[in-house]
């Protein structure tokens, strides 16, 4: 244990995601000890990330404008909606350059032990946004495991009351991986190949 | 098949030591807390990548660090397989077949054992949880892609329990369990293809233990394996006393189950469990667990017309126990490619009487290789020859090799 502040400083970077207690202390004597400018752009861009970045109102992508940058670019298909569960996974996507329509972006997915249900993700806002404009299909890319599958199964029994097709990206996706360790070309062919699930 | 070298390092209680194997009766032989059970476990691990006395990893590394390696060479008829595994204490385990990078997972495909230890007696007399690993272990060596299915079905399981849980808690009922249907579809899935797997099994290894049986008992007590599935009980309106939800009572009246007998038969198994999913439902909220799948099933054992657990003696309990491993063994044989599993018999020859050692011993003499563990030569039924290794506080002593031993050139498994 450390004094007063630099404990709290540990602390809390231990607190951050993949972050263990040596990798915080490690992290934490490297900006007390650093003397360059670095350390102080740092803290400047901790600030104004919470100032300015917030979710896009139309599809839960992480945006510094009411529209994230996918939303507002006329371009893109409207008539598409691809599903995720995570912004990170919007970012896997469009490096395979394979989709041109838009996301949804629900912020995690069901999973009882983490306390998380459809409540608890942006699922209203999807059949919101469904019932609104006129999609042609949904796109279901969560995670190729178990949580994200059943968040899918959810998703595809809640879609079936709008009559929209809805298809699920097509194995060839590791099974238990997570969607942004895929790569481009997997994700590529898995969207080429998805399959219609109703 | 035949184990042919083996090395650890920071494995147990090893901090490194080299073993060689000859083909046919190999002994290891030390005091008690030496080692001889830990070299048993690292062989027996390759082929059903577990422990068979602990559930983690964590206890195969030795105490104070990091990671344990364990490399063994295999060798079949003229071909030679390199499998290596590195156990580590946080990350995922590395494995690496003829140095090339590979997935643990794929260890099992290259090598095949039975293991038979004192512990076994306890798969006969035991809980269910005994019986279903007993049959999953032999599923995962046949199938390793099975241990996922496994893995996945437990997660559900525990998914769906605090599904239960919350909805029970929370009192917001309907909201939260109109999710329960997503978990069942899983549920489902997996569980009946857990289910099949095991029918297809017990059918198969039917035969083949019932005569390892009559060999080892030198009687014919009709040994009879039947599975006796939560779903059938459930449907057959068995009525759900506290009791029975707990486990599935002893001696339940196996004609539920008959009707499992024959091989899988996976859309059926599915429908059953969807149909018992529903009867139950009601008794799940209340209770807010899981009452019915694999993981409530259990594998009916009888000699006799009459349950083993509860009017077997502790000879004809022995018996069967040995008969369900060397059925295994048997079964193993039949089907292999790459010649017989490796037999491994840790400190077993100590809990048996003259006369089932002696019939044991007949019936495993044919096998290409024989690992056993004893902690005196006494235990070990005379008129073989031995290769014997001696264990002492974690390390090989060569000192005492047996003149059976060859003492030549060792090859480089570092
Ligand atoms: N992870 C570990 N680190 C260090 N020592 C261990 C570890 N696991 C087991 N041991 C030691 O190994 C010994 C038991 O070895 P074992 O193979 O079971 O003996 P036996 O020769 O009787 O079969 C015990 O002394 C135990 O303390
Ligand atoms: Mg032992
Ligand atoms: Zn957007």
């Amino acid at each position: 244990m450390y004094e007063g502040i630099i404990q709290d400083l540990i602390d809390e970077f231990g607190r951050l995601p993949g972050i263990g207690p040596k990798s915080a202390q490690r992290i934490t004597f490297h900006i007390v000890q650093s003397q360059s400018a670095d350390v102080t752009r740092l803290a400047e861009l901790l600030a104004t990330v919470r100032e300015r970045v917030r979710f896009c109102t139309q599809c839960g992508n992480v945006s510094e404008q009411e529209l994230c940058s996918i939303c507002r670019d006329a371009r893109r298909d409207a008539g598409l909606i691809c599903v995720v569960e995570e912004p990170k996974d919007v970012v896997a996507i469009e490096r395979t350059r394979q989709f041109r329509g838009l996301y949804h972006v629900l912020g995690g997915a069901i999973s009882p032990i983490d306390g998380v249900g459809p409540d608890d993700l942006n699922i209203t806002q999807l059949m919101r946004r469904l019932a609104d404009t006129e999609v042609r299909e949904v796109i279901l890319a969560t995670d190729p495991n178990l949580e994200g599958e059943a968040t899918a199964t959810y998703l595809t029994r809640l879609l079936k009351t709008l009559e929209v097709p809805v298809s699920r990206l097509a194995s060839g996706l590791p099974v238990g991986g997570d969607l942004e360790f895929a790569d481009e070309i997997t994700l590529g062919r898995a969207f080429e190949g998805r399959l219609t699930v109703s | 098949m035949r184990v042919t070298q083996l090395s650890v390092a920071d494995y147990r209680n090893y901090r490194g030591a080299h073993l060689s194997f000859q083909p046919g009766p190999n002994l290891l032989l030390g005091r008690n807390g030496q080692g001889k059970t830990n070299i048993a476990e690292a062989i027996g691990y390759f082929a059903t990548l577990s422990s068979h006395r602990v559930s983690g990893d964590h206890a195969l590394i030795r105490q104070g660090e990091d990671a344990a390696v364990v490399r063994m060479r295999v060798a079949h008829e003229e071909r030679e397989v390199l499998l290596e595994l590195q156990i580590n204490r946080s990350g995922s385990n590395r494995a690496q077949i003829n140095r090339g990078a590979s997935k643990p997972r794929d260890l099992p495909r290259y090598f095949s054992s039975i293991l038979f230890a004192p512990e076994d007696l306890s798969i006969v007399r035991g809980d269910p949880s005994l019986r279903r690993r007993f049959m999953d272990e032999r599923i995962v060596a046949d199938s390793p892609r099975m241990m996922t299915v496994m893995a996945d079905y437990d997660r559900v399981v525990k998914q769906r329990n605090t599904l239960l849980k919350s909805a029970r808690t929370s009192g917001t009922k309907a909201n939260q369990l109109s999710t329960l249907d997503v978990w069942d579809d899983r549920l489902v899935e997996l569980g009946s293809e857990i289910m099949d797997a095991r029918t297809r099994l017990i059918h198969e290894l039917g035969p083949p233990v019932a005569a390892a049986y009559h060999h080892i008992a030198n009687d014919d007590h009709s040994p009879r394996m039947t599975i006796i599935r939560s779903t059938e009980t459930v449907l057959a309106g068995v009525a759900l006393s506290e009791a029975e939800l707990g486990e599935i009572a002893v001696g339940a009246p196996p004609d539920i189950s008959m009707a499992t007998d024959r091989g899988g038969d996976h859309p059926h198994t599915m429908q059953k469990f969807r149909a018992a999913l529903r009867a139950i439902r009601p008794k799940e909220i209340e209770r807010a667990i899981t009452l019915v799948g694999p993981h409530r099933d259990d594998l009916f054992l009888e000699l006799n017309n009459l349950p083993v657990k509860g009017y077997a003696s502790h000879g004809e309990s022995w018996s069967y126990a040995l008969a369900l491993r060397l059925g295994s063994a048997d079964r193993m044989r039949a089907h292999s490619t790459t010649g017989d599993p490796v037999l491994i018999l840790d400190d077993v020859f100590a809990e048996l009487d003259l006369r089932r050692r002696e019939r044991l011993l007949a019936a495993i003499r044919s096998y290409e290789q024989v690992i056993v563990t004893a902690a005196v030569a006494e235990d070990v039924p005379e008129g073989f020859t031995w290769n014997t290794i001696y264990i002492h506080g974690g390390a090989v002593r060569p000192d005492f090799s047996d003149q059976h031993s060859t003492s030549e050139r060792t090859p480089d498994v570092e």
